[in-house]
This record gives structure tokens, sequence and C-alpha cells, in this order.
């Protein structure tokens, strides 16, 4: 199961790299997101995943599952939740602004 | 345990928060914001004394001991730039008071500012990994707010790339930390540094630490500083001050951190890394510092130059090279603010932004003039001011550890700062006089007396160093001997 998930992220990155790679913004963003997605999935694997019982007080077992790398995602959700939405209304406001969502052509320095 | 630890961030973000609800009440938001800062300031001088007297202090929150819950630890060197941050975001707000624009404060500027000053006081006193990683990201937000805010074309544009650089230098940061966690178990900065420790700094845990030093070279603009000169010439002076001043120290606060307390057993592989990104880093920002004729330009290039010249401390990795370090970043947080609003000054008085369009401004604002010419002689580090110190100290560490390339490098970019800044001064303020007395445009005292006050703290510094060495030898001394950080944060454990 971890190295199926963990091919999964890798597949998830490559994606990523090639919409990152891109001169559009809008792709660059939603490869921001993929890139995201496929972080959050290898934090999950690298604590193992679903190994035990829950790890809670009066769960009687010999194995629980680690559940901090649970609460990473979580947090890291919430901040690429906030960041691509940020992205997203930027993006737009400076498609109003300039007509444009090539990157190529918001090149240099230029004064107002 | 001592609860004062977590009022640097606290302070400003619950008053920053507060703030969005006083949205049309402008004056209220000013002195609330300004006295936040001083308090935040104050309880930093009361922290940075207490652990001169008790050591390394640290607060578990909710009570878990460490490693298990997440922790502030406060020691000399992070008190000492929680202490920096507040000073010179307290001054860049009083110059932001009479320039920043009616429309950008009724549009929550100073909530912005503060979650900023909370991001940063955050990352500095974090003893968490993850902790590290969120305060980073709060920090980053606030400064995606801040560089849009007002939403001219130019802004616009520079902060895409702002935002997206940084963005993705987010995601690589959560990588490392996913790796780390994976290969070590643990997330608490003293039990990496202790099982790194145990374990040996293998070559998988080596190839980690390049992966963070790849993130946090991003995010301090050192060798990758291509997204640095554009983003940091497009918002208003307030704004690009504070960036200037606060963001890319936060970036060398955790290089330092990591590659002291955690990846310092392998020097020869990732010390050197530093000392050749260190040196590029110095060659490249002296060549667009002179190469410019922008005025934003040359000083965000000045920027750069600093991070490599601050690194070449790490590079070395002695005592005496910290200690500089640590002094020069405290100098260069004053001083680069003091740069950035004097350049910001003359755009707004003289209405260009090109060194060949000014000139002979002497002649109509001498007090300018002079405080561009101090502020030039203190980055130069002439003594005794308070560049100065630092300067040496860097220099003595690089002979210490025989990195004779990286000293000739450091101190001949120190020549081209002031070739750079005095090219400006000269074009700028000497020659004829061209805006007669009736074109001139008043220099208001609200502009100039943050710039003044700054002026002082750089001679202050200078002169009083004396007194400012024994927190910086305490900050070096830790830096030095990672046992007594961890020490004093598993201390009670064993």
């Amino acid at each position: 199961m971890e190295t199926l998930i963990t091919i999964l992220a890798g597949v998830l990155v490559t994606v990523a790299v090639y919409l990152l790679l891109s001169r559009s913004i809008i792709r660059i963003i939603l490869g921001s997101a993929v890139l995201s997605h496929a972080v959050h999935l290898l934090l999950m694997v690298m604590g193992g995943l679903k190994k035990g019982s829950v790890p809670l007080l009066g769960e009687v077992s010999d194995r629980y599952t680690d559940a901090l790398p649970q609460a990473l995602i979580l947090t890291a959700i919430v901040i690429s939740f906030a960041v691509t939405a940020f992205l997203l209304v930027l993006a737009y406001r400076t498609y109003q602004e300039t007509g444009s969502d090539d990157l190529r052509e918001m090149r240099g320095f230029t004064d107002e | 345990m001592n609860n004062m630890i977590v009022m640097p961030m606290i302070i400003p973000l619950l008053t920053g928060i507060i703030l969005v609800f006083f949205r049309s009440y402008i004056k209220v938001q000013r002195v609330l914001s300004f006295l936040a800062l001083v308090a935040t300031a104050g309880v930093s001088v009361y922290l940075l004394n207490k652990i001169q007297t008790d050591g390394i202090l640290r607060l578990d929150f909710g009570g878990w001991r460490p490693p298990y819950g997440i922790l502030f630890v406060a020691d000399s060197f992070s008190v000492l730039l929680v202490l920096t941050t507040a000073i010179v975001s307290a001054i860049v707000l009083l110059y932001a008071f009479s320039s920043i624009g009616f429309k950008r404060e009724n549009m929550f500027f100073y909530p912005f500012a503060l979650l900023l000053v909370a991001g940063v006081n955050g990352s500095f006193l974090t003893g968490d990994l993850f902790n590290l990683f969120v305060c980073f990201e709060v920090m980053l937000l606030a400064s995606y707010v801040l560089i849009t805010l007002g939403g001219k074309k130019v802004q616009l544009v520079e902060s895409i790339k702002y935002v997206a650089i940084n963005v993705l230098s987010s995601w690589f940061f959560l990588l490392g930390i996913a790796y780390l966690y994976g290969t070590v178990g643990t997330l608490n900065m003293a039990h990496l540094s202790a099982r790194v420790a145990e374990v040996g700094q293998g070559p998988l845990l080596t190839v980690i630490s390049i992966l963070f030093l790849i993130v946090f070279s991003l995010k301090s603009g050192l060798l990758l500083y291509f997204w640095l000169p554009g983003s940091y010439s497009a918002p208003p002076t307030a704004i690009a001050a504070l960036f200037g001043a606060l963001l890319t120290k936060v970036g060398i606060y955790a290089m330092f951190r990591m590659f002291t307390l955690i990846f310092y057993h392998e020097p020869s592989i990732t010390h050197t890394m530093i000392g050749v990104m260190a040196a590029l880093t110095l060659i490249g920002g002296s060549l667009g510092a002179i190469a410019y004729k922008d005025i934003r330009q040359i000083v965000s290039y000045n920027v750069i130059i600093t991070v490599g010249f601050i690194l070449v401390g790490l590079a070395v990795s002695t005592e005496v090279g910290f200690q500089g370090a640590i002094f020069y970043l405290v100098h260069d947080m004053l001083i680069k603010a003091l740069l950035f609003l004097l350049a910001g000054t003359m755009i707004y008085l003289t209405g260009k932004t090109r060194i060949e369009e000014m000139s002979g401004l002497i002649g109509n604002y001498p007090l300018l003039g002079w405080l561009f010419f101090l502020t030039t002689l203190s980055l130069a580090g002439i003594p005794p001011l308070s560049g100065f110190l630092g300067k040496l100290y860097i220099g003595q560490g690089a002979v210490e550890a025989g990195s004779y390339g990286l000293l000739a490098l450091a101190f001949i970019s120190g020549m081209l700062v002031l070739y750079s800044l005095l090219r400006i001064f000269m074009n700028t303020f000497w020659g004829e006089t061209i805006i007669s007395e009736e074109e001139e445009v008043p220099l208001k005292k609200s502009l100039l007396l943050p710039c003044v006050l700054l002026g002082i703290a750089t001679i202050a510094l200078g002169i009083g160093a004396e007194s400012l060495l024994v927190y910086v030898e305490d900050a070096a001394y830790t830096l030095m001997n990672p046992e007594v950080y961890v020490d004093a944060v598993l201390g009670n454990r064993k």
C-alpha cells in the first residue's frame, strides 16, 4: 500500500511540474495545488499508513496508528486552501489589469 | 516555563485581529498598532535580560512536555532578532502614518503589518519545525496581501512572481518536513538535533538538509534571488522597507538554526555549499547593484549582497564568525529599513526613480542628504557606525577558518556596496540644484522623523556596541554549542 501511494505521489509531482513549467498563470496555480496534494500524500506515507487502532486512552491494542502526520496534513491543507484562493483572486485581478495571463508578456520591470 | 515568551507573537496577532473591526477608525488603528509594537519591544527587552540570568527559556503549550508538544524557545539569538523586529517595524509604521495613504489604511494595512510581525516573531521563537512552517505561512500570507495592497498594475505583475515562487518553496519546505519525519520520526528541533547526533548524519540526512538549504535560500534570497529585486521595488516605501528589513532575515535565521542545531555534522558538504552560494550571491548582488540606475533596484540588490555577507559567517562556522553574523543581522535590519525609507522619500520628493534624473538634492533637503551619507558609511562599515563590528568579526571568523577566498569576496563586495551607494549620493545629492525653491516639494517632518530615529539607532548601535556584545556573545555561544539548546529543551526529561 505504501509503495502504491508513493507512486501516486510521484505521478502527481510529474503532473505538477509539467503544469508549473507552463506560461499560463492559471496552469501554474493548478500545478501548485496538485503539488500540494502530492506533498500531503507523501507526508501521510512518511508517518506510515493505518497500522493499528486509534491512539486514544482506553483503546487496548499492541499497535497504534501515528496521528501526528494527519494533524500536520490538516494544517497544511488549510494553508494550501488559503494560498490557492489568494492566488486565484490575484490572477483574476492581474488579468483584469493587464488583459493577459501569459507570464511571458509580464516580463521586465515596468513603471506604472 | 515562562508565559512571557509567547507575547511577542500574541500581542501583534491579537491587536491585528482586533483592528480588523476598527476599519474606519484610522486614528485608533495607528495608535493601537504602534503601541502593540512598543509593547512587543518592551517584552523582548525583559526576555533578553531574563535569558542572561536564567538561561534559555521555553514555553510548552498546553503543558505537553517536549518532544511531544509544540513549544516556543527563547535564546539570545532569537530574542535579539525579535527585539530588532519590533523596533524597526514600529519606526516603519511611523513612516507609514503619513505616507501610505488613506486608501491603504482603510483597506487593513495596519492589521496585515501586525500579522506580518506576528509571523516573523513566531518564526524566530518557535522550537518546532512544523510550527516554523506555519509561522512562515502566516508571515508570507500577510506579505502577499501587503505587496498587492493598492492593486497597481506593476504591483500585481510583480507579486504574481513573488507569490508563485514562495508557494512553490513552501511546498518544498513541507516536503523536507515529510522526509525528515519519515527518517528520524520527530519534528521538535532540539529532539531532531539529539536524534540526528545519535544516528549520525548519513547521506540520506545530508540530502534532506540540502533540500532545506534550497528552501531557505529561496526565502532569504541566497543565490536564488531572481525574484527579489522586482518584487521589493513594486510596493510603496513603507511596505518595501518592512520587507527589506524583515523577510529575508527570517530565511537567514532559519538557515542558521538548521545548520548549527541539527545538520552540523557534515560541514565539508553543507557548509561548503553555503560558502559557494554565499560567494556567488555576493558576486551577483554586487553586479546588480552597480549595473542598474533605478534607485529601487540598486537598494534591492544591496539586500542581496547582505544576505551573502551574513552567510559567510555561517559558512566559516567559528564562534567569532557567528558573533559577526548576529551583530550584522541586527545592524542590517535597522540600516536596510533606513535605506529603503530614504530611497522612497527621494522618489516621493522628486517623482523620479532613476539617478540621472535627480541632481543637487542636498541644496533642497540638507538633512536628508546627510542621512543618506550616514547610511552609506554605516553600510560600508566605517567605525564608529554599527556596520563596523559585524564586518570586523565576520572577517576575523573567515581568517580563523582559513577561507581567504570568502574573506576577499566579502570585503570586495563591501567596496562595491560603497560604490553603488556613493553613485546614488553623487548623482542625486551633488551637482547643480535643479529644483527651484518654488517647485520644491516640502519634506514633511513626519517623513523625516523615522529616518532620523533609525539614523540615531545606527550611531547608537555602533557606539554602544559594547553593551550589546554580552547578548551577542551568549547567542553565538549557543549556536556554537548546540547541546546547550538541546539540554534546555529536553533537560528535565532525562
